[in-house]
C-alpha cells in the first residue's frame, strides 16, 4: 500500500509538471498581453515598466522557472485583473463560497439519490421506479444553466418566492444548490438502482436470505453496503467540478465565487491567476483521486491496491 | 452437409431466419419506445437544420428596433429578441449550428481518439504509459477552461470552437477504445484464433476491433449531446460563437438580462437545448441497450 501510494504521489507530481508546463506555453501563445492597448490605456513607458515589473519582458523559460520558484514558496503572485491584493488573497476570498456551495450540493445529492435508488431498486418494475428513472435521465441529460434558467423563471419571476440571486443570506443558496445537486443526483440514483440489483443476484445475498435474515437486515447490512463501491468510482469525478465553482451556475444566480475567474483570467491574459486556478484544480483532482483509491481498499477489502491492476 | 442438400430443395422458407449482431440490435432499438422517441428528435432537428431557408419565416439576423422584445404571437411564434430578431426563426438556424457542433467535434475527438486508443490497446507498454499519462494530463485540466485557452490561441469563430472543443473530447474515445481492447485480450474467443495460429494483425483487425466498434458507436451518440452542450456553454459566456449567427447557448446568455419580464427569451432556447440533448441521449441508451448482448430484457 505505502509503495502503491508512494508510485501515485510520484505519477501525480509528473502530471503536475506537465500540467503546468503545457500551460504555460498555451497561454503565452495567446496573442496579446495583460497590458495591451485595447485592455489598458498605457504609454509605452509606463507598459515596459508594468512588463519588467511581473518579469514579462524576460525570455519564457525564465519566467517560467521564476514563477514556478516562487509558487513553490508559496507565492503566486499578483492577479492583474485585481493587482491590490495578491493571488492566495483572491483565491482565498472566492473559493470558500464555490467551495461551500458544491458541498452542500453534494450532501443534498448523496442522501436523496441514495434514497431514490434504493427505492426504485426494491421497487422494480413499480411506478416508483420509472419515475425515478425518468427523473434521473432528465437530471442528467438537462445542462445546469438550462435548470437554473428554469428555476429562475419559476421561483423568482412567475412565483415570486425567491430572489433571482445574490448572495449573504441562506435563502440565496435554495436554488443554485438545486440546480447543482441534480445531476450527482441522478447519477447516484442511477447507478444505486443497477448496483443493488447487480448485488442482490449474487451468491451471498442468497446464503444471508437462506440463513433467515428479514429483507430489511439484507438491504442495509449486506446489499446497500456492497453498492456502495461502485458509486465511489462514478461520484469522485464529480467532485473537482463540483467545488471549483462552475461559472454557468454562479453568474446567473450572481455568486461571489471562484468560477467567473476561470474566464475573466483567460480573456485578461492574467498569467499568475490562470496558473494558479490550474494548479488548483490538479491539485483538488489529484487528491480527490488518491482519496478515492484508499478509500476503496477500505470499503471493499477484495480489493489490494498496486496488484493486478492494469 | 447432409442439412445443405435438405434444405437445397424447396423449403427455404422454414429456415430459421439468419440472425446477425446487426440485425438483433436493429431488433431491440425498435422495441425500445424511448430510442425510438429520441431517434424521431434527432430526424426533425437534421431535417430543421437541412431545410432551415424554407422552414424559418424570417432570417435569423433580419434586426426590426421597432419590434424589439415583443411576447410571443400569430406573427412571432416565440416572439423577438432585443434587437427584434425572431426567435423562432433564429432556433430553427440554431439547429444549424449545434449539429454541426455535435458532429465535428466527435469528428475530431473520433480522428485523435482512435489512433491514440488503439495504440494504447494494442501495443502497451511504454507506448500505453505515455499516452496514459497524456490522457491524465487531459483530465487534470478543467475542460472548459482548456478549452477556453485554445480558442483563445486559435481565435473565435465556428470552427475554431469545434476544433477546441474536438481536442478537449478525444480523452473518451480513446479510454473506452484501449479499456475495450484490453478486455477482450483475455477473451476466449481471441485465445481460440491464436491456438488456431492467427497472427497478432489477424487478431486485431479482425476479432478485436469490429467487437470494440459497437462501444464505439455508442460513445459517439452519446459524446454528439456532451459537445452541443459544451457549445452552448462557450456562447452562454458570450465566448463561442459570435453575432448574428444563432447559437441556442448564446440566446440564453443574452436572455438572461432580460428575463425577468421577457420571459419567451429564456424559455425557447433552454427548452431547444433540453430537447436535443434527450434525444441524442435517448438514442444512444437505445444503442447502448440494443447492442449489449449481455443484458436481455
Amino acid at each position: 500500500m505505502a509503495r502503491y501510494l508512494l508510485g501515485r504521489l510520484g505519477g501525480i507530481l509528473i502530471v503536475f509538471f506537465i500540467v503546468s508546463v503545457v500551460i504555460f506555453l498555451l497561454m503565452h501563445a495567446i496573442p496579446g498581453g495583460p497590458y495591451n492597448e485595447d485592455k489598458v490605456p498605457l504609454s509605452p513607458e509606463a507598459k515596459a515598466n508594468y512588463l519588467r515589473k511581473y518579469g514579462l519582458d524576460r525570455p519564457l523559460v525564465e519566467q517560467y522557472l521564476l514563477y514556478m520558484g516562487n509558487a513553490l514558496r508559496g507565492d503566486f503572485g499578483v492577479p492583474f485583473q485585481s493587482p491590490t491584493e495578491t493571488v492566495t488573497g483572491l483565491i482565498g476570498r472566492t473559493w470558500p463560497v464555490s467551495a461551500s456551495l458544491g458541498m452542500i450540493a453534494l450532501l443534498v445529492a448523496l442522501p436523496l439519490g441514495l434514497l431514490l435508488g434504493t427505492l426504485a431498486a426494491a421497487r422494480q418494475n413499480t411506478w416508483i421506479d420509472y419515475a425515478t428513472s425518468t427523473t434521473s435521465t432528465l437530471g442528467l441529460t438537462v445542462p445546469n444553466f438550462v435548470v437554473a434558467v428554469w428555476l429562475v423563471l419559476l421561483f423568482a419571476v412567475q412565483l415570486k418566492w425567491l430572489p433571482t440571486g445574490g448572495w449573504g443570506q441562506w435563502y440565496h443558496y435554495i436554488m443554485p444548490v438545486a440546480a447543482l445537486a441534480l445531476a450527482p443526483m441522478a447519477l447516484t440514483a442511477r447507478y444505486t438502482r443497477t448496483s443493488i440489483l447487480e448485488v442482490a443476484r449474487s451468491d451471498y445475498i442468497r446464503t444471508a436470505r437462506a440463513k433467515g435474515l428479514s429483507d430489511q437486515q439484507i438491504m442495509t447490512r449486506h446489499t446497500l453496503r456492497n453498492a456502495m463501491i461502485p458509486l465511489l468510482t462514478i461520484l469522485a469525478p464529480q467532485i473537482p467540478n463540483l467545488i471549483t465553482g462552475t461559472i454557468f451556475i454562479e453568474s446567473i444566480f450572481r455568486v461571489p465565487g471562484l468560477g467567473k475567474f476561470f474566464v475573466t483570467s483567460i480573456l485578461g491574459r492574467d498569467y499568475p491567476m490562470i496558473m494558479a486556478l490550474l494548479l488548483l484544480v490538479a491539485v483538488v483532482w489529484s487528491l480527490v483521486y488518491l482519496i478515492t483509491d484508499i478509500l476503496y481498499v477500505i470499503v471493499d477489502p477484495r480489493v489490494r491496491l498496486g496488484k493486478s491492476k492494469t | 452437409m447432409s442439412t445443405s442438400t435438405l434444405i437445397s430443395g424447396q423449403n427455404i422458407q422454414t429456415l430459421p431466419r439468419q440472425r446477425t449482431l446487426l440485425g438483433d440490435a436493429a431488433r431491440r432499438f425498435a422495441r425500445n419506445r424511448l430510442a425510438i422517441v429520441g431517434m424521431i428528435i434527432v430526424v426533425l432537428l437534421v431535417f430543421a437544420a437541412i431545410f432551415a431557408d424554407w422552414i424559418a419565416p424570417y432570417p435569423y439576423d433580419a434586426a426590426n428596433p421597432t419590434m424589439a422584445l415583443q411576447f410571443p404571437s400569430a406573427q412571432h411564434w416565440m416572439g423577438t429578441d432585443e434587437v427584434g430578431r425572431d426567435v423562432y426563426s433564429r432556433i430553427i438556424y440554431g439547429t444549424r449550428i449545434s449539429l454541426s457542433v455535435g458532429l465535428g467535434v466527435m469528428a475530431i475527438a473520433l480522428l485523435i481518439g482512435i489512433p491514440m486508443g488503439l495504440a494504447a490497446g494494442l501495443m502497451g507498454g511504454p507506448v500505453d504509459y505515455i499516452i496514459m499519462r497524456l490522457v491524465e494530463v487531459f483530465t487534470a485540466v478543467p475542460a472548459l477552461m482548456l478549452a477556453l485557452l485554445l480558442i483563445s490561441v486559435f481565435g473565435g469563430g465556428l470552427f475554431n470552437v469545434i476544433l477546441a472543443l474536438g481536442i478537449v473530447a478525444w480523452l473518451d474515445a480513446c479510454r473506452l477504445l484501449r479499456a475495450q481492447l484490453l478486455s477482450l485480450r483475455e477473451r476466449d474467443f481471441v485465445l481460440a484464433a491464436r491456438t488456431l495460429g492467427a497472427t497478432s494483425t489477424r487478431i486485431a483487425t479482425r476479432h478485436l476491433l469490429p467487437n470494440a466498434m459497437a462501444p464505439l458507436i455508442v460513445a459517439i451518440t452519446i459524446g454528439i449531446p456532451v459537445a452541443i452542450f459544451a457549445e452552448a456553454g462557450l456562447s452562454f459566456l458570450g465566448l463561442g460563437i459570435n453575432d448574428p449567427i444563432p447559437s441556442w447557448g448564446k440566446m440564453v446568455g443574452n436572455a438572461l438580462s432580460y428575463m425577468r419580464v421577457y420571459w419567451h427569451l429564456g424559455v425557447f432556447p433552454t427548452l431547444a437545448i433540453a430537447i436535443t440533448m434527450l434525444g441524442f441521449t435517448f438514442m444512444g441508451d437505445g444503442l447502448r441497450d440494443a447492442f449489449d448482448t449481455s443484458m436481455n430484457r
